[in-house]
């Protein structure tokens, strides 16, 4: 069937911003799906609130809103672009459930709009618990035995039927938020209370425990012929018990003989078809019990999904892109692979290799959290790596994570060098329970269990691990162990064992660890030997045909031989042949670093500079080559770049692409700290990084040298102070020296250890008595000694955030953003607006003159951030990073200017002049930028924002005033700004003269306001009625027992100090597990009083992003002009 | 461990270390991209002749069972992997690989650049290949390679026929009964299948369907089969060069017209040549349970297994029979129907085994076409 012609014009719904269970992969789905429409002659409307992603590219889609995706606002939308049809499949969980309450309320029908890809009866019978369960009974499958539950005395009643442990899990929510698993009666009740909270129907579905059982996932494709086909099957290495997403998941299946394989695909294709899946991608889970191959359904998702996005990157096979086409009528057949280019997309990837994604966690961010991984996801990113074995694939995939380890290290007694330990029996038991109990590092545990000489059947017992892996891991293991012992012998380590080791996926820095070498000296007896690395390409098709695209990844293979008679008596020829398929061009090329697994602090803002790196050095003619290992990102899609290699961002695993390829350069200032860490290593090897120098960042990472720059540029900052103490006296309870250190010091200060990097254990300091507290914390760390570096902290100054981008010679600013919430609160997590809604002109220029000092100091060629602090009419330099920042995405989307692209073509050489930017843009509509938190997913965890970045994500709001703009984005991000009802605030004393403002007008526009005692008396003597209510410590009904009752509709409360904030604590906890709108600083309440009064007042109307941009070009020049540094 | 060789007829040498059991085979050397299901590949008799590399790299994950088989033995003349397992893991498994190839003597080689040699013969096209263990001579072992016959004229269908005829009751697999034993229920019907190097899943399958097989070797004369008085005669796969068993297809040229007659692989070229077509070798062949055949009636696309190095050429058809099947890939001819008389043939494998179920429905289309006739 050809394409529709029926349909002109399709919306598209985004997944708006980052959280946990909701990444990347949605702007990858929605970035090809935008893609494969357009090149079709679609008109393509798009709703996004993320700014950071690649799909709000105002030229990706006709006409992109970059507005908050609730059905109110995408009413809007539609009401305004009159789409012939919806594809709902394209946006996770939050576009799926916007277009059912869209398809629900009667929207869609009214204007006449068509749900494609997947209708409402395939979405309900999919989401719906009851309806799917029915589903699968008649098609003859078994789901695991559950029961629907709607409140909580019936979920009292169905326990009774059941036997522990059971799973709990919210209908509607996404990546399983509210999903647990209880053990007895007690944790029971608790977590279906929680449960019935979080489901937006507050539906529960109480369910058999397979916990143990072996886990598979099936992608399957339908067409609007029937065709199905199934794109990749995936194995979690973790079973059932934990989401899959926290799980290490494997591909392809592995442990399933043909006929047990089969019997999954059956199911998956009936499964599709009943449950009415027109066209498109679906997920669909398997759980399989490991003693009889009994089969259970576990769910299905009628969209594409993370799995899709990583079933995409491990075969080749583009499941976003073939779903776009297959909504508008095509058939799978009529498409192309665009791989192979001869054969069509009707057919199954076969792979020959294997692919390992591991998740990346953040629970160090969160010092409270629940680290047990369980059925609710709890990851904050993931890694893929490819090699041809799964030990080669496991080995990459763990150096592709970032968190340090370059392979297996050690656990316990990290101390010992030997690789064999004989552990003692409390060693055992805390092996034994870390394996017992899933967190992160488990599989960490495994190979010190094994190690340790466990046995595979114990391991297995405790863990439910398929041995399959586990004897892969053994092997792993046991490998070291020769390594270990090879190395100490007088001849050292022998060719055959090390080519055994790195084919086997061994880093050179571990087996350096292990041999007590050096990598340095591994990779020279690596290359003596001719061992190095050959690369491979993902082609779909096992090589049975001939790939037309560069997908390439690394791999040892054991060279082979080409043999022919020796002519006229000469002896044989023989020649050695590595079957290596880079086949690098001649042509001018550079590599692009990428930014590695999401983490909190590092996601897709960089994965989008990234991506116009590439776009950039197309325009420019030059060959662009990505190396990235995130699985969820536009910049692993193999067409945004000439050539993709699918890599850890290691030093080692950069250099062999480098030393394949010859790049011309490399470009390491877009994505994030990961590539920028690797820029004075690889200059030492002679490559030659792109745009500013490693010397300037080095300048600006090191506090000395930077501090020397700042005093001769005659800029201010917050005096620091390095505090050393004696951690012998320290930890013998003698404190007296520390005093001594301090007494100069000016409270309050912001205090981080000298071995962290970025916001990690970093905290505001008011007194002594809190820095001990905050030492002692720090010396429970017995490897790391107490030095730390302290500012002074600047209380009650506004933060502004600057990124600016210069040639060398002229120097343009981006944008000036100016935080609402005040210095203290890291950048990432602070709402912020462009242009800046409450500084003076006079500020803003000095800001400017300041910003290009620092630009020409650091002979920035590229792209720089800098972070001030403005106290008094004083401006203090916080922080320069002379890279991309976060907040480039959402300056180039707020001033029409795609700067990542402009910074690339500057460090090819082209001047800003050439490129005609040479002005700041200073729009006269205002764009906000505001943080998403992951707080409701981890209980007991406290929700007030601190130097310590915890945000996930970010959404855009614009409008033309501060306050529309500010309400948009806290619509987005999930704030649901309450039109009447009551307001609670209790702020300290300093406070309380600046709340009267906020409070007189919420007031005024008809909230109740209620308060606690010195709150509410302050605000009666200030003539603002206000109510009062007890603290939590005063007696009951109290401040939380009203939120917890629905009484109370948005919080305002500010703390001071460590003590203030943990008796706030459970109002926090509490507002944020209701749902409810919270301020937790001045400014914050200020701008949601603004932002209330624009909604209820003017009402919120949806523009596109192009209209903006429209309207930039015809505002008048009024901006400051692009200055010449000399 | 013991160090093995493989050298192909164009002179590519590979080392790596032995996997099976010692000694020197020849054979063609051909791809299977199926990810799962080595014991079915191993077992099927049209790999007589062939030395079979798997393109998934880790092969032996799920051991070795006494139900995947698609035969009494293992027929490969050698196997390659990347990466063996010696520790299995699967509630069904009773052995290991490596232990299942030394048992029944088949050479293997592992270790080795399988996506390397998977290219090659992609490039060059399927090729005679030797494997050994006992001579670490890189030249004497191309030679031996490339003065080895070949496919192409020989008749390795009698060596894997079986010798007498047997009747056959056991149906489809499944994974709660196993192989049961199919009640009969409604109308059955009295097939006689051919044995060309029969897959055990086809009589399955039949089973199944609804028919009572009887099993006859591949010499087994028309008169004798149509005295057996059958309502169908099956033509079953087989290994190597179709020209090469002129008795066959002689056979089958009497039985045309008498019966409905269903042909798969083997059977499909044999039916074809007794029409008075003619094949072809493809370059490397089809081998794997991912290719995608468009059904032209339904216009519906199966995946498809399948496991062929020899093709119908349907010009040599014209007026007798009509293209029903095409290869999307390559468009080459996976199906065709007699243009007036009951017979239909495939190429590929609707019992799949390994390999998906999509084709279970021409088992049906035979028995329909019995019930008519």
């Amino acid at each position: 069937m050809p394409k529709r012609i029926d349909i002109k014009k399709i919306l598209i719904i985004g997944s708006g911003p980052i959280v946990i269970g909701q990444a990347c992969e949605f702007d990858y789905s929605g970035t090809q799906a935008c893609k494969a429409l357009k090149e079709d002659g679609y008109e393509v409307i798009l709703v996004n609130s993320n700014p950071a992603t690649i799909m709000t590219d105002p030229t990706l889609a006709d006409r992109t809103y970059i507005e908050p995706i609730t059905p109110e606002m995408v009413e809007k939308i539609i009401e305004k672009e009159r789409p012939d049809a919806l594809l709902p499949t394209m946006g996770g969980q939050t576009a799926l459930n916007v277009s059912v309450k869209l398809a629900e309320s009667g929207v869609l029908d009214k204007y006449n709009v068509e749900m494609i890809g997947a209708k409402l009866p395939a979405i309900k019978k999919a989401e719906d618990r009851e309806l799917f369960k029915l589903a699968m009974h008649k098609i003859g499958l078994d789901v695991p035995r559950s029961f629907d539950v709607r409140t909580f005395s019936r979920a009292i009643e169905v326990i009774e039927q059941m036997n522990f442990p059971v799973i709990i899990r919210p209908s509607f929510t996404l990546g399983g938020t509210g999903g647990a698993v209880a053990y007895n009666r007690l944790e029971y009740e608790d977590m279906v209370r929680f449960g019935l909270e979080c489901s937006p129907v507050n539906e529960v579905l109480i369910e058999e425990s397979v916990i143990g059982w072996k886990e598979f996932e099936l992608e399957v494709m339908r067409d609007g012929n029937d065709n199905v086909v199934i794109i990749c099957s995936i194995e979690n290495f973790d079973p059932m018990g934990i989401h899959t997403g926290d799980s290490i998941t494997v591909a392809p299946a592995q442990t399933l003989t043909d006929k047990e394989y089969q019997i999954l695909r059956d199911s998956a294709i009936k499964i599709i078809r009943e449950i009415g899946v027109d066209t498109g991608g679906s997920n669909i889970q398997f759980s399989v019990n490991p003693d009889n191959g009994k089969v259970y359904v576990i769910e299905m998702n009628p969209r594409v999904s993370r799995s899709s996005a990583l079933a995409s990157k491990a075969t080749g096979f583009p499941i976003a892109k073939i779903a776009a086409k297959l909504a508008v009528g095509y058939t799978l057949d009529e498409i192309p692979n665009d791989i192979t280019k001869k054969t069509p997309a009707c057919f199954e990837p076969t792979i020959d290799y294997v692919v390992v994604k591991i998740p990346r966690f953040a629970f160090a961010k969160f010092p409270n959290a629940d680290t047990t991984l369980t059925v609710q996801m709890k990851s904050v990113g993931e890694a893929m790596a490819i090699g041809r074995t799964f030990k080669e694939a496991m080995q990459k995939a763990v150096r592709s994570l970032e968190t340090g380890s370059f392979g297996f290290e050690r656990k316990i007694r990290i101390d010992r060098q030997e690789v064999t330990l004989r552990a003692t029996e409390a060693e055992q038991d805390v092996l034994r329970q870390m394996l017992k109990t899933p967190k992160a590092e488990r599989l960490m545990y495994i190979c010190e269990a094994l190690r340790s000489g466990m046995h595979v059947d114990d391991i297995y017992e405790l863990t439910k691990i398929d041995r399959w892996f586990l004897n892969n891991l053994r092997d792993i293991v046991e490998l070291e162990e020769g390594i270990y012992w090879q190395s100490r012998r007088v001849e050292g380590l022998s060719p055959q064992l090390l080519r055994k080791a790195k084919e086997n996926g061994f880093s050179d820095k571990m087996i350096a660890i292990i041999s007590g070498s050096s990598e340095e000296a591994i990779k020279k007896s690596a290359r003596d030997a001719g061992i190095e690395p050959v690369f491979k390409t993902v082609d779909t098709c096992a090589a049975e045909f001939e790939a037309h695209t560069p997908y390439l990844y690394s791999t040892y293979e054991t060279p082979f031989y080409k043999v022919s008679e020796g002519k006229g008596g000469l002896p044989p020829l023989i020649e050695k042949v590595s079957a290596c398929e880079a086949n690098p061009t001649s042509n001018k090329k550079v590599i692009i670093l990428g930014s590695g697994p999401n983490r909190i602090g590092q996601g897709i803002e960089f994965d989008y500079c990234c991506v116009h790196a590439s776009f950039a050095l197309k325009e420019l003619g030059v060959e662009s080559i990505m190396v990235n290992c995130n699985p969820e990102t536009v910049s692993t899609d193999y067409d945004t770049s000439d050539r993709l290699y699918f890599e850890p961002l290691t030093f080692e695993d950069v250099m062999a692409i480098i030393e394949k390829e010859k790049p011309f350069g490399v470009i390491v200032q877009l994505g994030g700290q990961t590539p920028l860490k690797l820029a004075v290593p690889l200059e030492k090897a002679g490559v030659k990084i792109l745009g500013t120098s490693s010397d300037s960042i080095d300048m600006a990472e090191d506090r000395f040298r930077f501090r020397e720059l700042l005093d001769r540029l005659k800029l201010k900052y917050p005096e620091g102070f390095d505090i050393r103490p004696d951690k012998k006296a320290f930890e013998a309870g003698i404190f007296e020296g520390i005093r001594g250190l301090v007494s100069r010091i000016k409270y309050p200060i912001i205090v981080r250890p000298s071995y962290v990097l970025g916001g990690r254990a970093m905290a505001i300091v008011y007194g002594d008595a809190e820095l001990i507290e905050y030492l002692k914390k720090l010396s429970v760390s017995p490897d790391r000694d107490l030095d730390i570096y302290a500012d002074h902290f600047l209380s009650n100054a506004v933060e502004v955030d600057v990124d600016c981008i210069s040639d060398g010679q002229t120097f343009v600013i981006g944008g000036i953003m100016e935080h609402i919430e005040e210095a203290g609160v890291h950048s990432g997590d602070s709402a912020c607006s462009l242009p800046p809604y409450s500084l003076g002109k006079d500020t803003l220029d000095e800001i400017r003159r300041q910003t290009k000092l620092l630009a020409a100091g650091l002979k920035v060629k590229g792209l720089m951030n800098v972070q001030y602090a403005v106290k008094d009419g004083a401006i203090y330099v916080l922080e320069v990073n002379p890279r991309a920042s976060r907040t480039i995405p959402f300056v180039s989307k707020a001033i029409g200017v795609q700067l990542a692209k402009l910074a690339t073509k500057v460090m090819l050489g082209e001047t800003l002049n050439e490129l005609g930017f040479t002005e700041e843009v200073i729009p006269l509509y205002t764009s906000v930028k505001e943080a998403v938190f992951p707080f409701l997913r981890f209980p007991g965890v406290d929700t007030l924002l601190g130097p310590e970045m915890k945000s996930t994500g970010e959404v855009m709001g614009i409008s033309k005033d501060f306050g529309g703009a500010f309400a948009k984005a806290q619509i987005a991000a999930g704030n649901r700004l309450p039109s009447g009802g009551r307001v609670f605030i209790s702020v300290r004393d300093d406070d309380k003269p600046e709340i009267i403002g906020a409070a007189r007008e919420l007031h005024a526009m008809g909230f109740k306001i209620i308060a606690t005692g010195g709150t509410a008396r302050f605000l009666k003597e200030n003539g603002v009625e206000a109510e009062g209510v007890y603290k939590v410590t005063e007696g009951r009904p109290n401040i939380v027992d009203r939120i917890k009752s629905r009484e109370v509709d948005m919080v305002i409360n500010t703390s001071f100090g460590a003590k203030s904030a943990a008796d706030s604590y459970s109002i926090r906890r509490s507002s944020i597990e209701m749902g409810l709108p919270y301020f937790t600083t001045i400014a914050g309440a200020k701008a949601a009083a603004m932002a209330i009064k624009a909604a209820i007042k003017e009402g919120l109307d949806v523009a596109p992003l192009q209209e903006y941009h429209k309207r930039l070009s015809g505002q008048s020049k009024g901006a400051a002009t692009g200055i010449t540094l000399k | 461990m013991k160090k093995a060789f493989l050298a192909l007829s164009d002179g590519t040498v590979f080392e790596g270390t032995s996997f099976g059991a010692d000694g020197e085979t020849i054979g063609e050397v051909v791809f299977n991209t199926s990810m799962t299901g080595y014991q079915e590949v191993l077992t099927d008799p049209s790999y007589k002749g062939q030395i079979v590399t798997m393109t998934y790299s880790h092969q032996g994950n799920y051991g070795i069972n006494e139900e995947d088989i698609e035969s009494g033995r293992p027929w490969v003349e050698g196997f390659i992997v990347k990466e063996p397992c010696l520790y299995p893991s699967s509630w069904r498994s009773s052995d290991v690989l490596l232990a299942y190839l030394k048992r029944h003597g088949i050479v293997g080689i592992s270790g080795i650049d399988t996506r390397a040699l998977t290219r090659i013969i992609r490039d060059k096209g399927a090729m005679q290949a030797v494997i050994s263990t006992i001579d670490g001579h890189p030249l004497r072992l191309v030679k031996k390679a490339k003065e080895s016959p070949g496919l192409v004229g020989v008749d390795l269908v009698k060596e894997v026929s079986c010798e007498k005829p047997y009747a056959w009751s056991e149906g489809l697999w499944t994974i709660e009964d196993g192989y049961k034993k199919r009640p009969s229920k409604g109308k059955r019907f009295k097939v006689v299948a051919y044995d060309y190097g029969m897959k055990r899943n086809i009589l399955r399958s039949l089973s199944n369907a609804g028919c009572d097989v009887t099993v006859v070797p591949a010499s087994t004369s028309a008169e004798t089969v149509l005295a057996m008085n059958p309502d169908g005669i099956f033509l079953s796969n087989g290994p190597g060069d179709p020209d090469a068993v002129p008795y066959a297809k002689e056979s089958v040229a009497k039985l045309i017209g008498k019966r409905p007659i269903f042909g798969i692989c083997l059977g499909h070229q044999i039916l074809s040549l007794a029409l008075g077509g003619r094949t072809y070798k493809l370059k490397f062949g089809h081998r794997g349970a991912n290719q995608p055949v468009r059904d032209l009636t339904t216009k519906k696309v199966e995946i498809t297994a399948q496991n062929h190095g020899f093709a119908v050429d349907m010009e040599s058809l014209k007026g007798v029979a009509e293209v029903t099947h095409i290869n999307l890939n390559d468009r080459t001819v996976e199906g065709l129907a007699h243009t007036k008389l009951p017979l239909f043939s495939v190429q590929y494998h609707p019992e799949a085994s390994p390999g998906p179920h999509d084709s279970q429905y021409l088992f049906k289309r035979f028995v329909e076409m019995m019930g008519r006739g």
